[in-house]
């Protein structure tokens, strides 16, 4: 069966069938629940109940309300999505019509191609569950994610109205200013790992185990007690960055209701507005993922067995692949959850705060922790 | 790489090429111009040389190209938009072009044409970021080097440009 992996059209298969199991069955579902928990926990946080009643449209007889489950409101997503569908899709005469309608599209594609170097599985039916294992894993998520500043720039500019232009304006410039923070923070864990290949990142931490806590493969040795302090500093950073890079609170200024209406989406409507919406929550999945894989031991669960190449064509194989994959999105899903809560808990930093915290802060430990690293890493074997 | 996907990145690629000296707009341009290094990039991944089709995307498409953007939005684009076609600039444009591509052809016909297929490396993944890394580490150190000190001279230049008063 691994023989098969020789052949063009079956790579090229099970590539599509990853990718679409990873897209349609995992993360498009994960985050319309995402933007359902985000109601409800913000409802919880704020002493509201949010939208608890929405269920699925089931009967037993075929009358009305003869079967109602209580579900907590778990119909909401579907709702939500039909809504947005039907609305009408308007827009405005003032617009850049090619740019306004590009925009969307530009914004949705490339936090979803992040998804595609992301290892959220191990082996399974002698598949890697990774859809394209290449040796600059890291590089090109960082590249990605940085293509994603056009969509809303453009629909910034497209929109030819000054508050949209404003908050393009203000995502362009602070995601310029926290790409640098997020490379730089990053290099630290390149440099313990010695590789830039994400599934590798993973073996090494199955092996000496997860960079955020060395302490799951049930020993601690002084090295790892040592690179634990500027591991900590990077993670850190490199999470702070990641939450202003996804435009989320505390750091949601370019779209911040009550001094830009909606920011860059304001002229946006129906669909359009969606693939926003979606993007924003794509790019929070595609964050999570990244920090799960480089600090948390990606799918590994502490003193489980791991699945082998052979051993995954079994049948325990297979379910220990499904445990590991489960385990990746439930590491995903808890830092979704830290997401939430901290948009909930903080206020909104003023722009020249943010400014300052990105290029005076968060630059300079990234590039002094990348110096401590080094050290640690020659001094002691 | 398949000669399919090969064709298919340099057509789209010479499209967009074509498309940031036709278009009126600025911001068409720019964007046309990222489209042009996003096709370069691909043709480098099919090469297999994916350490420079990544930062081909991270610096140039990611970075350059969005400042470019940045700035070509705060300015004023109705002028150029409205400016005409100037006969006496095509002709000498055309006319540089024309001798460019007249040059290259010549040099490129002094070259023998290549008639062997590249040797097969015989390793399952080339690690090119660690093999460039080497490179430039021991090989290439001064220079390597020489270069950090050029762009913080030219960084602590643009810092000490743009801080300076106007009278």
């Amino acid at each position: 069966m691994a023989l098969l992996n020789d052949i063009p059209w079956f790579l090229i298969a099970a590539s599509v069938a990853k990718t679409l199991f990873l897209i349609f069955l995992v993360v498009l579902p994960l985050v319309s629940y995402t933007v359902y928990a985000e109601r409800r926990v913000s409802a919880l946080i704020q002493d509201r109940l949010g939208p608890n009643r929405t269920g699925f449209p089931i009967s037993l007889f075929g009358f009305k309300k003869d079967l109602q489950l209580v579900l907590g409101g778990l119909g909401q997503p579907i709702a939500d999505a039909v809504k947005f569908l039907l609305k009408e899709d308007f827009t405005p005469g003032h617009v850049n019509k090619v740019y306004f309608w590009m925009a969307p599209v530009l914004a949705m594609v490339p936090a979803l191609s992040t998804l595609a170097v992301l290892p959220f599985g191990n082996y399974m039916f002698g598949q890697k569950m990774v859809v394209a294992d290449v040796n600059v894993g890291i590089l090109y998520v960082f590249a990605i994610a940085s293509i994603g500043v056009y969509g809303i720039v453009l629909a910034g500019w497209s929109s030819n109205s000054k508050y949209p232009f404003l908050g393009g304006i203000r995502a362009s410039s602070q995601m310029i200013s926290y790409e640098l923070s997020l490379g730089l923070s990053a290099v630290p864990v390149l440099m313990i790992l010695g590789n830039l290949n994400l599934s590798d990142a993973i073996d090494y931490q199955v092996k000496n185990g997860w960079l955020l806590l060395p302490f799951t493969d049930g020993k601690l040795s002084l090295r790892e007690l040592l690179l634990w302090v500027p591991v900590l500093i990077s993670f850190i950073v490199f999470s702070i960055s990641m939450f202003a890079e996804t435009n989320r609170l505390p750091f949601d200024l370019p779209e911040s209701e009550t001094e830009l209406v909606a920011g860059y989406h304001t002229e946006y409507s129906s669909m359009k507005f969606a693939l926003f919406f979606l993007g924003e929550y794509a790019a929070m999945i595609a964050g999570s993922s990244v920090i799960t894989v480089l600090f948390l031991g990606g799918w590994h669960i502490p003193f489980l067995p791991v699945n082998t190449l052979e051993s995954s064509m079994t049948a325990p194989g297979a379910v220990l692949g499904l445990v590991h994959i489960t385990a990746f999105f439930a590491k995903v899903a808890v830092l979704l959850g830290i997401f939430i809560w901290v948009r909930w808990t903080l206020p909104r930093f003023r722009f020249d705060q943010l400014m300052k915290l990105g290029w005076l802060y968060l630059f300079e430990i990234a590039l002094v922790n990348i110096f401590i690293t080094a050290a640690i890493l020659a001094l002691v074997r | 790489m398949s000669p399919v996907l090969f064709w298919a990145f340099t057509l789209l690629m010479l499209a967009f090429g074509v498309s940031v000296i036709l278009n009126r707009n600025p911001v068409a341009s720019a964007l046309s111009l990222v489209g042009s290094f996003l096709c370069l990039a691909s043709l480098f991944v099919g090469l297999d040389a994916f350490f420079i089709g990544v930062i081909q995307v991270l610096v140039y498409a990611g970075a350059v190209m969005v400042l470019f953007l940045f700035i070509i939005m705060l300015l004023d684009l109705k002028a150029e938009q409205r400016r005409r076609f100037n006969p006496i600039a095509l002709v000498g444009g055309a006319a540089v072009s024309g001798a460019f591509v007249a040059f290259l052809l010549h040099v490129l016909k002094s070259f023998p044409a290549g008639s062997r297929a590249f040797p097969n490396l015989g390793v399952e993944r080339l690690d090119d970021v660690r093999l460039v890394g080497f490179a430039l580490f021991n090989h290439f150190n001064l220079p390597f080097q020489t270069v950090g000190v050029l762009v913080l001279v030219a960084s602590i230049g643009v810092v000490v440009l743009s801080r300076r008063e106007l009278k």
